[in-house]
């Protein structure tokens, strides 16, 4: 610690510049059961999924393209869905956001509204497909409409979140 | 306006392969995790350990929020209570001497029925509670409709024993962990539960529509019975929930069947009582000779 302040040109911690996205993610995916909410139908939006989307749009070489297996797995633990749902889904997004930031060269804020909305609209659609095999499949995706209606509208509100906790991340100390 | 990312690695063998080696693994592991999910839900006793296991870490914030918020559902219902104290005192009244007097009636009847059961000899355990809990939280985002339970096998809590409130079914304990445990919620789409009509004891079948209410079904063929206002209990049939306790109040008729409510709301349902599995196995294991089948739990296929 150098107590006389910070020196000409020093990078931010390089701890906490690994650790806070991904800590971010993980305590918005265990968060829902920290919460004393007896939900009777799915009426919060995957707030982990958002943030890890978020993350991944505006930082787009920050994590490897694997990256959401450990964190899907971690997501569901807590989320209810079979475990392994979201460690996959999670990935091909990952997949899906890196092949949209070499084809979509200067991507704008309309364009990663679309690519998230996109996302969270197939990944809960299929995650509830998933839960649920033997259900209604128009049934299935009648319940979860007003959630991804929800998280859609949420995401520049999300996205916004991310850039503040990316601005303390890259932090000088 | 994101700058664009340098997905080409150039000229470096080592970036080249490291990349390929990320997108390698990227989609080995999002195929296995899929492959891991079909495995899951076919088997879901399998993980249900290691899930139980990252909830019991949640558990004592979730304690922590409950006491301090309470349950955030019951905001709206105690201004309610405000505006409509009157009118609603006076309801209550009245129906509370029209309760008194049906109460005498079915006393003198209970009795009658407790001596002839005691006749009949009814393979049946104990009816009182094996522990009281309440619910910490639930799953929100997921369609899965999973509770969590406050106490677990520190206090007897056990897989497949049936979950109530005071004003009925709640549903059953999934996996127990050693201080919490988890409740498939009576509403979840994979949670069906054998039923009669109080009326007249017509069976039905009630299963979870995912979103709150409750679908029944009759088991015979026959023209639509119901009619709103019917209330359901459980039948005891299957033998995992015992009899008579309170499920739904029938809403609306549809085309095969009926929608009902739930008459317990887990959001609003204070404590919970965890009660004994209806016919346990060690006692139709004992009736009946040849290798014991367990009893048939109230799930879909």
């Amino acid at each position: 610690m150098n107590r006389k302040g910070p020196r000409l040109g020093e990078p931010a911690s390089l701890w906490r510049m690994r650790i806070v996205p991904i800590a971010c993610v993980m305590l918005a995916s265990a968060l829902p059961l920290m919460l004393p909410l007896i939900a009777n139908s799915p009426v919060l939006p995957p707030i982990g999924l958002l943030f890890f989307l978020c993350w991944q749009l505006l930082r787009t070489e920050m994590w490897p393209v694997w990256i959401g297996l450990p964190l899907g797995l971690w997501d569901d633990l807590f989320s209810g869905a079979p475990i392994g749902t979201a460690a996959g889904l999670w990935t091909l997004a990952s997949i899906a956001i890196a092949y949209s930031s070499q084809r979509i060269y200067w991507r704008g804020f309309f364009h990663d509204w679309a690519i998230a909305a996109l996302l969270v609209a197939a990944i809960q659609s299929l995650a509830a497909l998933i839960t649920h095999p033997g259900a209604d499949a128009a049934h299935m995706l009648g319940l979860v409409v007003p959630q991804i209606v929800v998280s859609v509208l949420l995401v520049p509100l999300f996205m916004r979140l991310t850039g503040k906790f990316d601005n303390f991340r890259l932090k000088r100390r | 306006m994101v700058r664009p990312a340098h997905r080409r690695p150039g000229q470096s063998r080592k970036a080249q392969y490291s990349l390929f080696v990320a997108y390698v693994i990227a989609v080995t592991g999002a195929v296995a995790g899929l492959l891991l999910a079909i495995l899951s839900v076919a088997d879901p006793v399998g993980f249900a350990q290691l899930r139980i296991a990252s909830q019991e870490l949640t558990a004592p914030i979730a304690r922590g929020t409950r006491s301090v918020i309470g349950s955030i559902s019951g905001i709206d219902d105690s201004v309610g209570a405000y505006v409509a104290a009157g009118s609603q005192n006076r309801r209550l009244r009245k129906e509370l001497a029209d309760t008194r007097r049906q109460l005498v009636a079915t006393s003198s009847l209970q009795e009658e029925n407790r001596q002839l059961k005691a006749l009949l000899k009814l393979q049946q355990t104990d009816k009182t509670a094996l522990a009281n809990g309440y619910l910490l939280t639930s799953t929100s985002t997921s369609s899965k409709r999973i509770a969590l339970l406050s106490i677990g096998r520190n206090l007897g809590v056990a897989a497949g024993q049936p979950v109530r409130g005071a004003d009925g079914l709640i549903g059953r304990v999934l996996t127990a962990g050693p201080s919490v445990s988890q409740v498939l919620l009576l509403t979840d789409v994979d949670n069906m539960v054998p039923v009669r009509r109080a009326r007249d004891g017509l069976p039905a079948l009630a299963s979870g529509r995912g979103n709150g209410d409750l679908d029944v079904r009759t088991l015979n063929i026959a023209n639509n019975p119901f009619k709103p206002g019917d209330i359901l209990v459980t039948s005891g049939t299957g033998g995992l929930y015992p009899p008579n306790i309170p499920v739904a109040i029938v809403v609306r008729r549809q085309n095969d069947g009926a929608l009902a409510r739930p008459l317990a709301d887990p959001g609003k349902v204070d404590a919970v009582a965890v009660l004994r599995p209806y016919t346990p196995d060690n006692i139709e294991a004992a009736g009946r000779p040849g290798p014991a089948t367990p009893p048939a739990p109230a799930t879909a296929p």
